[in-house]
């Protein structure tokens, strides 16, 4: 199929690509903008590895096609920290200890940052339903709540 | 997956018309379609892309009843405060599907349209027979493993289950789907497989959906939804209910009853019978437990999935009786 101009606006950096119109923006970030951070994990909407934000709210990557992302701003786990400081969640991640092989926590982080921004991180409860998008095959489940737990008190003090 | 072309909707009416050509669909979230296409089961020439599109993703809720845009997503109808005051069950069936990033992009429209997750249709490669994908193939499941599949509405050629939750609360309250100027009800808008499973929905190629619109009653802003699922969270209902109540002024007696099933059948399930048996009658466990037998009247089963028959009362009679505690 010939392929298409598509424009992406990704961690405030205006990138012009030729792809073609299946190229989702998951295989467009990894495999030709260098922006591996952002996981593959089952391509199929099942497992959050993918999370990225679009226009400030959290999707999957793998079932965005690039295309539908132009005009969109994208942030993805390359773009959260700030001047070299990592961003208040990804420090929480650290000091709880929140992951084993590491493969999810991209995605889980940038899940846990609108997780808190939607309001919906007020009881480990809460915390636990809007974050089962995230699948952690290490099973740190319990390390992940505390870190956004951590991160969701440290944004409402 | 197969390459298609991309073609961004500028209009309603240049969507419709585009969508009409052979080939080509229409794509909202892209969170059924691309799956799909992805598994080999959808082979879209075009898509039509209708994210773009403005004004299509309103919500508007008064005394008489909500509507909702067809581009409006899951999410934020879910969150939305009108709606959860006066039709909780359809903030509970959304905010209970799927994930908080699929419900993000995931469209009320695309929603109504989402297909089946039965794991034969989803894999063409390995199972060449399904009736639905290729009609007259025969079907893979039945003899296959069942666990998932349907025991209300099936037929000989299909028995896959509808895996929506929204759907399940808008035929509970006679939610209207809007294509455009054509309006119909959610409970015609789902077709039963019958002989023809692979037709799903009675919209015509060239039709939108534009919104869904329902009314406003007693019994929708006294509503629930109860899921149960294999596990707790970002899973299809092994067995749901939605239900609306109304009671007398006597707190007890009740006059207007809602019912509907999800993941037990082949479409979003009305349970008529339950509601006629309990009408007039006073809220009563025992009462409401033998009534709700009555929603799986005329189940079939095929092995894996008899605990579905069982299941769906206990459903049944949980909502109730949950929501008549809250009077
Ligand atoms: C991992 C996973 C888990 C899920 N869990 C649940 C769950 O628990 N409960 C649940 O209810 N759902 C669940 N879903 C399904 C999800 O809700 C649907 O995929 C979604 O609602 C589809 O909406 P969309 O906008 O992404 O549609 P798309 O994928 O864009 O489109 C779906 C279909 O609808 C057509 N279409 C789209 N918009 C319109 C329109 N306006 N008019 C006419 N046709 C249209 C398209 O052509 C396509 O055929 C899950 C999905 C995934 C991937
Ligand atoms: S149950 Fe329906 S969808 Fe599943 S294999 Fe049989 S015909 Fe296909
Ligand atoms: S890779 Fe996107 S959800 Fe698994
Ligand atoms: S840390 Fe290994 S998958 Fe989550």
């Amino acid at each position: 199929m010939t392929k298409i101009p598509v424009h992406l606006d990704i961690n405030g950096q205006h990138h012009e690509l030729q792809l073609e119109p299946r190229v989702t923006l998951l295989d467009a970030l990894r495999e030709r903008l260098g922006l591996t951070g952002t996981k593959k994990g089952c391509d199929h909407g099942q497992c959050g590895a993918c999370t990225v934000h679009m226009d400030g709210e959290r999707v999957l990557a793998c079932l965005t096609l690039a295309a539908q992302a132009e005009g969109r701003a994208i942030t993805t786990i390359e773009g959260l920290a700030r001047e070299g400081e990592l961003h208040p969640v990804q420090a929480a991640f650290l000091d709880q200890d929140a992951f084993q092989c590491g493969y999810c926590t991209p995605g889980q982080i940038m899940s846990a940052v609108a997780c808190i921004r939607e309001g919906h991180a007020g009881s480990d409860e809460e915390i636990r339903e809007y974050m089962a998008g995230n699948l952690c095959r290490c099973g740190a489940y319990p390390h992940i709540v505390a870190a956004v737990r951590q991160a969701a008190q440290e944004f409402a003090s | 997956m197969r390459d298609f072309s991309y073609l961004r909707a500028t209009s309603t009416d240049a969507a419709r018309r585009a969508a009409a050509l052979p080939g080509a669909m229409l794509l909202a979230g892209g969170t059924t379609l691309i799956d799909l296409a992805k598994c080999g089961v959808a082979e879209p020439e075009t898509l039509v892309d209708i994210t773009h599109l403005k004004g299509l993703d309103r919500i508007a809720v008064d005394e008489r009843g909500a509507t909702i845009g067809a581009l409006a997503k899951m999410g934020h109808v879910a969150d939305h405060a009108d709606i959860k005051s006066r039709f909780p069950a359809i903030s509970e069936t959304l905010w209970q599907a799927a994930s908080a990033q699929i419900r993000n992009m995931a469209t009320i429209g695309g929603n109504l349209m989402q297909r089946t997750r039965c794991p034969y249709f989803r894999d063409p490669s390995n199972f060449s027979a399904c009736n639905k994908r290729e009609p007259g193939s025969g079907c893979s499941a039945i003899g296959g493993v069942t666990r998932g599949h349907a025991v209300l509405g099936t037929s000989e050629a299909c028995i896959a289950m509808y895996p929506g939750d929204l759907a399940t609360a808008l035929v509970a309250f006679d939610a209207v789907v809007h294509l455009g100027e054509r309006k119909l009800l959610v409970d015609d808008f789902f077709l039963l497989p019958a002989t023809t499973p692979d037709r799903e929905h009675a919209i015509e190629p060239g039709e939108m959906i534009t919104a869904i619109e329902i009314p406003g009653s007693a019994a929708a802003r006294r509503s629930t939804y109860l899921k149960i699922r294999d596990r707790q969270s970002y899973e299809f209902a092994a067995a749901s209910a939605a239900v609306g109540i109304e009671v007398e002024a006597d707190g007890r007696t009740i006059r207007d009853l809602r019912v509907a099933l999800g993941g037990v059948a082949t479409r979003p399930w009305r349970a008529r019978a339950v509601e006629d048996a309990l009408r007039g009658k006073v809220l009563e466990p025992e009462t409401v437990r033998a009534a709700s037998l009555l929603a799986v009247e005329g189940a079939v089963d095929h092995g894996a999935n008899h605990y579905k028959i069982e299941l769906a009362p206990r459903v049944v009679a949980r909502a109730i009786l949950k929501l008549g505690e809250t009077a």
